[in-house]
């Protein structure tokens, strides 16, 4: 393993806990800075895994195993791949900029908020990290109580329900994530909940079915995936903006990550098996969200039903099953997480100055508040698509492996591209370069050093990926290689050498993805 | 006759509690008011000597007195969790008796005489010897729920209490009657002997078993034996009805299991499925009925009831025939770790709302909590802890206890079991995450400011760090603990 034996990851995953006791000890002016230097340290610690990743090998690296407990055997176990890194980056990036957005913004109670984030970071790079199922389970949901406290105490008026109703809803989902972790324990006969011991071991069709369904009804709960999204939009509205970033650009990858990294690997045939209902889903989920973000008058709303549109598009890849579909699944991922969380960030901006979400309440702004019209344009254009940003890259990879799949999934699917386009610019037309609403203007001022600090980076990053994608694809090839290797072989062993036409008829993608996915590239 | 000594080595804990206990009787009314600290004290050192003396005996199964008592690990592990329990009891009512204004020292003696026939019940290997256990337990805690002797509420949960236990020892006794007359002995090894040689044929031992299932029912309060379970809890005194709720519970789970396994091993198929049906109504009752209280104390009492139903659950799995050697056993220890976390988080969250005060009186309403973590930061995190440990959500001690449970019954193909246990658990999310709700979201009302205080007593600290220690360090490394049951449970 590269890590040469320093323990990076557990560096990582711990050290926003350690941050945690320090805010308990410091006097209440400091939290903040403390707050701040805590999450940017974890940050700058996170950068060695990216440094000493080794590109070329699919295993699991960064390796800790120690012992938790001893029977049944339970691992503390972490490690990370091409698939869990960007993630892990992605997580320790957008914390300290939660945290300089709440700088100010949150007034009450500043000790515990930052607490809850810094929780929530521990809890969310835990479950990236996570080698053992069991730990998993424990970081997955550890992280709904500090989310359930972000939302319910520094959140808007209806903050309550969309509190108790986010918890729930999450929690009644993984209630069959338990059993089914348990139920693999007991079939793979290994004795052990490490994730790569029970990913190699094969279960009967009929299980595989049961536990696809126990899996998806956590992971597309958290997605959430149509018609589990309800959860969303109340829980996005009546957050405090670093709640909705955190909300957005990580736990919602959460689900996503569970389908790569459990259900696809774990489950091949069922996997196959419910493919086509799972894209239908995600193609509605494309076109409904889409579609509602249309109806929105509240900015924040918006973007939570575009959130639901393009996390579509990730579902939409990861179940496509070949290389170009899950590596742009992984690039959305990311990309959803830079370009919402920065959109959440402009709202959160706008809102401490106006304290109103409507977009009529916030027309206009390009006036006054040249600085953050460019902003919100870029992360806009970013958010449609537009070539040369990230989005870009992540969505024309799905596309191209949902057309690999089937050409009937990716027209349907770029129908959400066009609606994505038509609503944002309305948007846009209407929020920078409308008529000024006369009762806000004389609130309005332009951003401050401190709110530019914080939108620029993920402005870098809309760039970067944009043009020069390669060092974040080069990360995950081997590890996407992996997986889609092991669909393959799955499908081999499905249809049995030599492919039969009948289940060719009654599996349409088989051919297709198993020959695409080595020679496209 | 001459008791041989070595049948009082035995059984020497027993023999220092309840010495101790009758002294505290004689000692309360010539020790001066301003000195009866000192005799709470002297209880929690006799319970520490007990834990020592407990802890270092464990080892090999001793019978005593003609085989009417039995010392094995899984009767040790029972009795060092209740003296953990008893003790934090004790430490927690030093401070509470005297805000109730009710602070006699007799009040430990009875701890400690209901402690010893807790004991009793756990080492008893003949029903007999079990009942006399369930009733020095019983009796002394009909005396200690009508504590507040001059609150009709206190004194209505006493005499409730004595009713309908008085009714249900009744049942359990016509039911050893019955034993008796069909095995010609009370003692658990001959009544084994008499189930399997002529059991399921012999009509007079089905009935005997069914009465013994729901006289332990009774105890456990497990649906639909449960009705005395909310009125009793709420209108005795909180650290009795902490008492009760924990120490009782597991002291009657013990004695139900030895029972079961030991007695009636021979008709596991008669007794799991009916056993199984029981759990199941508590787990549903329990956990809905809790949902409409708006009352925190009688909320716990259902929540006592509901996770009586996960401890069924353990019980089940112990019972459930058709399974490899060894998956009953792991049904027994989990059910024994699932009570000892379930006391720590119990205990917690009842020791918050004894030392909330409103006025003169308790804090137990569902609105006394409200805004609690503007006003008192360190009672609303520790409550929030105990809520989370109880809903079952890591990395607390409730997890650890549920998932060992829902191994279990997994191992025991029992996967049905699991998933409902695991549905009504996110349902307990609800009525748990409602506290949290109010302690944290809500506004104190500004008639509330400043008059609900906390009588944080700096025993009643102890307490809360004991429990606290409970939930987040079994969270965290639950193998001691998890060891420590595997290696004590039955067969």
């Amino acid at each position: 393993m590269s890590s040469g034996g320093f323990p990076w990851l557990t560096l990582v995953v711990f050290l926003p806990l350690l941050g945690v006791a320090a805010i308990f000890l410091v006097e209440e002016a400091l939290v903040k800075w403390v707050a701040l230097g805590v999450s940017s340290l974890v940050f700058l610690v996170s950068l060695p895994l990216w440094v000493l990743f080794d590109k070329s090998t699919p295993a699991m690296q960064f390796v800790e195993t120690h012992q938790w407990i001893a029977s049944p055997s339970i691992n503390y176990a972490v490690g990370v791949d091409g698939i869990s890194l960007p993630l892990v980056l992605l997580t320790t990036l957008l914390t300290p900029l939660c945290v300089l957005i709440s700088w100010t913004a949150i007034e009450t109670r500043v000790r515990e908020f930052m607490v809850s984030l810094l929780v929530m970071e521990t809890a969310t790079i835990g479950v990236f990290a996570a080698l053992d199922f069991v730990l998993f389970y424990v970081f997955w949901e550890t992280m709904l109580i500090p989310m359930y406290l972000l939302i319910g105490i520094w959140g808007g008026p209806n903050r309550v329900y969309a509190a108790i109703k986010f918890f729930l809803y999450t929690l009644a989902g993984s209630v069959l994530l338990l059993v089914a972790i348990i139920v693999l324990y007991f079939y793979a006969g290994k004795e052990s909940f490490d994730i790569l011991t029970l990913s190699d071991a094969e279960y009967p069709a009929w299980l595989q079915a049961l536990l696809f369904w126990a899996f998806f009804a956590a992971f597309a709960v958290k997605v959430p995936m149509f018609p589990f999204h309800t959860w969303l939009p109340d829980a996005h509205v009546e957050a405090p903006t670093a709640g909705s970033v955190m909300l957005a650009s990580v736990l919602l990858k959460l689900g996503a990550y569970g389908f790569l990294r459990f259900s696809l690997p774990m489950l091949p045939d069922a996997t196959q098996q419910f493919t086509p209902v799972v894209l239908l889903l995600s193609v509605v989920a494309i076109i409904y969200g889409a579609y509602m973000a249309f109806a929105q008058a509240d900015l924040k709303k918006l973007i939570a039903y575009s959130s639901v549109s393009h996390m579509g598009f990730v579902t939409l890849g990861i179940f496509v099953l070949n290389a170009q579909g899950i590596e742009g699944a992984i690039l959305q991922m990311v990309n959803h997480g830079i370009t919402t969380g920065a959109l959440f960030l402009c709202v959160g901006i706008v809102y401490e100055r106006t304290h109103s979400r409507e977009i009529a309440d916030n027309s206009g702004l390009a006036a006054t508040m040249p600085v953050y019209a460019s902003f919100l344009v870029i992360f806009a254009l970013s958010s449609v698509g537009l070539p040369g940003m990230n989005s870009f890259v992540g969505e024309f990879f799905v596309l191209l492996g949902a057309f690999l799949w089937s050409k009937a999934v990716a027209t349907a699917a770029a129908l959400g591209v066009i609606l994505a386009a038509a609503y944002i610019l309305w948007m846009l037309q209407r929020v920078i370069y409308g008529t000024p609403a006369q009762h806000v203007t004389s609130k309005l001022y332009d951003m401050n050093w401190r709110e530019i600090g914080t939108l620029a980076p993920l402005a870098f990053f809309v760039f970067w990926i944009g043009l020069y994608p390669k060092p974040l694809l080069d990360v995950m090839h081997a590890s996407v290689d992996h997986l889609v290797h092991k669909q393959a072989k799955a499908m081999v062993v499905d249809a049995g050498p030599p492919v039969s036409p009948q289940v060719i008829a009654a599996n349409p993608s088989s051919p297709e993805t198993g020959d695409t996915k080595a020679d496209t590239r | 006759m001459m008791i041989p000594l070595a049948d009082l080595v035995t059984i020497l804990p027993e023999l220092i509690v309840v010495s101790v206990a009758c002294l505290l009787l004689v000692l309360d009314p010539i020790t001066p008011s301003n000195k009866k600290d000192l005799l709470a004290w002297m209880s929690v050192a006799t319970l520490g000597v007990c834990f020592m003396v407990t802890a270092g005996s464990m080892g090999d199964r001793v019978y005593a007195f003609s085989d009417l008592v039995v010392v094995d690990e899984y009767a040790s592990f029972w009795k060092l969790l209740l003296y953990v329990v008893s003790g934090m009891t004790i430490l927690l009512s030093i401070g509470y008796l005297k805000e109730e204004r009710i602070d006699l020292a007799e009040f430990y003696g009875f701890v400690l005489l209901s402690l010893t026939g807790m004991m009793i019940m756990v080492s008893g290997a003949d029903l007999l010897v079990i009942y006399l256990g369930i009733e020095l337990m019983s009796i002394s805690l009909y005396i200690m729920a009508g504590f507040k002797r001059f609150e009709a509420k206190s004194i209505e949960s006493s005499a409730k209490y004595f009713i309908l236990g008085a009714f249900s020892s009744g049942l359990l006794l016509y039911g050893i009657s019955l034993i008796f007359g069909a095995a010609g002995s009370t003692r658990l090894v001959e009544i084994a002997a008499a189930v399997d040689a002529r059991g399921l044929d012999d009509s007079m031992i089905l009935i005997a078993l069914m009465l013994v299932i729901v006289g332990f029912g009774f105890k456990v309060a497990a649906v639909p034996f449960h009705m005395w379970t909310p009125d009793v809890y709420q209108g005795a005194p909180t650290s009795v009805t902490a008492f009760m709720a924990v120490a009782s519970k597991a002291a009657s789970f013990g004695a139900f299991l030895r029972v079961m396994l030991e007695g009636f091993g021979g008709m596991k198929p008669n007794w799991s499925g009916l056993i199984l049906g029981v759990c199941i109504l508590t787990l549903i009752l329990g956990n809905l009925v809790a949902i409409v209280q708006t009352n925190v104390k009688r909320m716990l009492a259902y929540s006592s009831i509901a996770h009586a139903g996960y401890a069924l659950i353990g019980l089940v799995v112990a019972g459930w025939v058709g399974t490899e050697s060894g998956v009953p056993a792991k049904g027994v220890s989990s059910m024994m770790l699932y009570l000892a976390v379930y006391s720590f988080m119990t205990l917690g969250a009842f020791s918050i709302v004894a030392i909330l005060r409103r006025g003169g009186e308790e804090g137990e309403d569902l609105g006394d909590f409200t805004g609690l973590a503007k006003r008192h930061k360190g009672a609303a995190f520790l409550m929030l802890l105990f809520m989370v440990s109880l809903a079952g959500i890591p990395p607390t001690a409730g997890f650890i206890g549920k998932f060992y449970l829902f191994m279990a019954a997994v191992n025991a193909g029992l996967t049905w079991l699991a998933v409902v246990g695991l549905i009504f658990a996110a349902v307990s999310a609800f009525y748990y995450l409602r506290v949290v709700m109010v302690m944290y979201m809500r506004e104190p009302s500004p008639d509330q400011e400043g008059e609900t205080r906390l009588a944080l007593s700096p025993t009643a600290t102890v307490v809360l760090a004991l429990a606290v220690a409970g939930v987040v360090l079994f969270g965290l490394y639950p193998w001691p603990l998890v060891s420590l049951t595997a290696t004590a449970a039955l067969p």
